[in-house]
């Protein structure tokens, strides 16, 4: 209670300190906007529904090609871990596509599939694939050889060991690969909103990108709360039930 | 089938390790870790393999459990060739191997969902029954980090006795846990032994812990791997590991030992 007292006080004070700001007649009020035209900006255009249907839009985006991500990369993963053959091939490809930014898919993405979904999903996969890959690979291979051994005394062999055994002992790394996918194709995919124009839906990185056009710097700073807001939301949603089971069972992370 | 049924005592197994060799080549020599050893164990016998560590015992455990195969020779359970791992031969691990995705519970039931023929409620019977057979009915919900070691090692003892086997492997199961606790489950093993009946293989290198349990207490040495003396342990059960009894056993079986290793490795007198 009292740490979120503090939290509370600490924001209330940031925002007041830019409101005094912003209104001092120091800044021009178009370049610099107070936080009250802000809240005006986001209010009104929650209203008329600009700002829910560009929401809805990039979200659509950002889970699909968020789940064909982790659906291509967790078995891609497991075999890279599992078998030669896949980890010098796919796990070298993996490595190497890892350290490229995932914006540079942006133009080819643009050439291949034109200013359609198929462009913004194609990237959003391409951010999350070669992480993900990575990151099971890595859990897999970190695995104590003696759970396998274990389970195979119990009679667990084939599918059943990889589903019960591999996966969930690897879960640590997976869902710390899971995290950075995930950051990586929000970044791309918010960089292919601003750059292109996609011409088959209007996402939050368009309305970012016309509000500068526009030099609507309330709308700028109203898009910019969104993201954050969706960006915390996706932790909460997304990870957090998964890390506190992860810090209860195997009891690690915990803090104080 | 029914959980009266499935809780029933099963025969202990009859194994038969017959001439098996098995070598292993690291990169600067080839170590002939067992070389052709043969042995008899009888049902419901408790035998201790007491070696120096690296003396190939574990390989041997490993064979039996059908997790390695022999280069030669080959082991028998009850007349049958031994070649994968099967829900007959149990092993107990030195780590305690426990899943840390799962509960005490979840891990009770590892073995037992595997073995077909039960409904779920008589699965969560049979795992209760073992957990209370091993005092820790009471945590079934607990997770692995938070047991202490000696309550690890009787978790994985339910769960290698959950599926009721023919045949317990235990490769030096107490070697990592603190003296006090160790005693408590050289009892529990004893108590568990005369109510489950069955077939025990247990490495150590604790010459003490070795004549405390076994029946019979079969010396390893180590370079090439070998079976060079056997003990007969008769002294009535349960047994306390510090009576004066005892201690003439692993005496005897310490200066056996030392004759033909250099020494290191042992613990005669914990």
């Amino acid at each position: 209670m009292k740490r979120a007292i503090t939290s509370l006080l600490f924001f209330a004070l940031l925002i007041a300190a830019w409101q005094i700001a912003a209104t001092s007649g120091k800044f021009s009020r178009v370049m610099f906007p107070p936080p009250s035209d802000v809240a005006e900006y986001l209010w009104e255009s929650a209203g008329e529904g600009t700002l829910g249907s560009a929401t809805l839009v990039t979200i659509k985006r950002l889970l699909v090609g968020y789940a064909v991500g982790l659906l291509l990369g967790i078995p891609l993963g497991l075999f890279t871990a599992r078998f030669k053959i896949f980890q010098d091939t796919v796990g070298v490809l993996a490595l190497g596509m890892q350290a490229l930014p995932s914006v540079c898919w942006v133009p080819l993405a643009l050439v291949w599939f034109g200013q359609t979904e198929a462009a913004m999903l194609f990237v959003v996969i391409m951010g999350t694939l070669w992480s993900v890959i990575i990151a099971t690979s890595d859990g897999v291979r970190s695995m104590p050889p003696i759970y396998l051994r274990a389970a195979k005394t119990m009679g667990s062999t084939g599918l059943h060991s990889w589903v019960r055994v591999i996966l969930p002992a690897s879960l640590p790394y997976l869902v710390g690969g899971m995290k950075q996918g995930w950051a990586f194709a929000w970044r791309s995919l918010m960089a292919a909103e601003i750059f292109v124009t996609i011409l088959t839906g209007f996402g939050l990185g368009q309305l970012l990108h016309y509000g500068r056009e526009l030099l609507a710097m309330d709308q700028v700073m109203a898009v910019m709360i969104v993201l954050i807001v969706i960006g915390l939301l996706a932790d909460k949603l997304l990870f957090a039930p998964w890390e506190r089971f992860l810090h209860r069972r195997w009891g690690t992370g915990t803090l104080k | 089938m029914s959980v009266e049924h499935e809780l029933k005592n099963v025969a202990p197994e009859r194994l038969e390790v017959d001439g098996v060799s098995k070598s292993f080549t690291t990169k600067h020599r080839t170590v002939l870790a067992l070389d052709s050893i043969s042995l008899k164990i009888s049902e419901g016998e408790f035998v201790c393999l007491v070696g120096q560590s690296g003396c190939g015992k574990s390989t041997l455990l490993n064979i039996i459990a059908g997790l390695e195969q022999p280069d030669s020779g080959r082991v028998l359970a009850n007349g049958e060739p031994v070649t994968v791992p099967g829900r007959d031969r149990m092993v107990l691990f030195q780590e305690h191997a426990l899943f840390p995705w799962l509960d005490v519970m979840g891990n009770v039931l590892f073995g037992l969902k595997l073995k077909p023929g039960l409904t779920d409620k008589d699965r969560l019977e049979v795992a209760t029954y073992y957990l209370r057979l091993v005092g820790l009915e009471k945590l079934h919900h607990s997770n692995i980090h938070e047991l202490s070691g000696g309550m690890k090692q009787r978790v994985a003892l339910a769960r290698a006795l959950a599926p009721n086997p023919r045949v317990l492997l235990m490769d030096e199961p107490f070697a990592a846990l603190d003296a006090l606790t160790r005693e408590q489950l050289y009892g529990d093993i004893q108590k568990i032994w005369e109510a489950r009946r069955k077939t025990i293989l247990f490495v150590t290198h604790n010459v003490r812990e070795a004549a405390c349990l076994g029946d019979r207490v079969i010396l390893f040495s180590p370079n090439p791997g070998r079976i060079r003396k056997e003990f007969a342990v008769n002294l009535p059960r349960p047994r306390d590991i510090n009576s004066v009894e005892l201690a003439h056993y692993s005496t005897e079986i310490t200066a056996a030992l030392k004759g033909f290793t250099p020494g290191e490795g042992l613990e005669a007198s914990e």
